[in-house]
């Protein structure tokens, strides 16, 4: 895509307002539509529109596949590790109100936060992870086919 | 002009008239209801009709941001987020980056050949109707999904969560342990796509080259 200057150029500035909004839905999703799964896709979303355009060593010098072969677990176990703390301190599992025992309400808050993290980063992983996986296999015919 | 037939039709016909479906929303509701219905089955049939691979992606791409549309105009903005996030944006670019390693047209069938696909497709979609007759009436207040949990979870969401967002209270904390699984079946499907397409072992390999 060396030839692409419009397109180049663009994705640069997108990309960048992209993440911005992921974030937004990311930590907004108490009071507006979207959450952790969405978040997650338009992050992803961001990278792989970047990859599209400048290529794949490229967009791995930034995110290389092993970050993303480790979020996918992280966000699983950031959930996890809630639910577990939660019955430690004596409520039950993914009882979010054990994360500040005085006020159940205010720890919802940042149960949901922390929950929707993990579900954001999770996603955000396997998206990017299965997107590198596709890409890097070599292919089978030429520019020209199209 | 199509404008005026639909508006027409929207009047006269008896089983627009009768459906709950249409009922109580403004007649704009129902010219850009419909429009994206007949939009959605055109996307379809091209999706079935090119050859050209790359052409029924953008067709499917643009499928998945019909129904986005439709999801909103029914309310449903989380599900319409999901959909053209996920339907439109990275599914595509998946089917494109298929092609990629595949073929870029498909392959020519015979007519026998499709015309057994063509009695299945009839089949399921006759068994789907038929099931859709025991649905409650759209946007009535006896539907199972008025009229259980729901309610409840509607009420009490202000005082024991104290978000504004009942979509995000439900699946994040009401629903938490759905919402776990969840999340493990979507890293189970990662992990598993990258082990069928060797993800992991490139990783390696390309480290064992590095360091030799």
């Amino acid at each position: 895509m060396n030839q692409h200057l419009v397109l180049r150029v663009v994705t640069k500035l997108m990309v960048g307002f992209i993440i911005l909004f992921a974030l937004y839905v990311q930590f907004h999703g108490d009071y507006s539509p979207g959450g952790g799964f969405q978040a997650g896709v338009i992050f992803a979303a961001a990278f792989i529109l970047y990859g599209l355009v400048l290529g794949l060593e490229n967009v791995q010098a930034v995110l290389p596949p092993w970050i993303t072969h480790k979020m996918m677990a992280l966000g699983v176990l950031i959930y996890t590790l809630v639910g577990i703390y939660s019955f430690f301190v004596g409520f039950n599992f993914l009882d979010y109100g054990a994360l500040t025992p005085s006020h159940p309400e205010h720890g919802q808050h940042y149960g949901i936060l922390l929950v929707e993290l993990g579900v954001g980063i999770t996603v955000a992983g396997v998206v990017i992870s299965i997107y590198y996986a596709f890409v890097s296999r070599s292919s089978t015919s030429e520019d020209e086919e199209w | 002009m199509l404008w005026r037939v639909l508006l027409f039709w929207i009047d006269q016909s008896q089983s627009v008239r009768q459906s709950k479906f249409l009922d109580g929303r403004s007649k704009i509701d129902s010219v850009i209801i419909l429009t994206l219905f007949i939009m959605l089955v055109i996307s379809a049939i091209g999706v079935v009709w090119v050859k050209h691979l790359f052409a029924a992606a953008m067709f499917s791409g643009i499928f998945s941001f019909l129904s986005a549309l439709l999801f909103v105009m029914l309310d449903a903005v989380d599900v319409a987020f999901t959909e053209a996030a996920v339907g439109a944006g990275v599914s595509t670019v998946l089917v494109l980056g298929t092609i990629v390693l595949t073929k870029r047209r498909e392959q020519e069938r015979k007519v026998k050949e499709n015309l057994r696909s063509l009695i299945l497709v009839a089949l399921t979609g006759l068994i789907l109707i038929y099931g859709s007759l025991d649905l409650p009436e759209f946007g009535s207040s006896n539907a199972p999904a008025q009229s259980h949990v729901g309610l409840t979870y509607l009420e009490s969401t202000p005082e024991q969560i104290g978000i504004p967002n009942v979509v995000t209270a439900v699946l994040a904390s009401y629903r938490g342990f759905d919402t776990l699984g969840e999340v493990a079946v979507v890293f189970t499907a990662g992990v598993g796509v990258l082990v069928l397409l060797g993800g992991f072992m490139r990783d390696r390999r390309r480290k064992d080259q590095g360091e030799s």
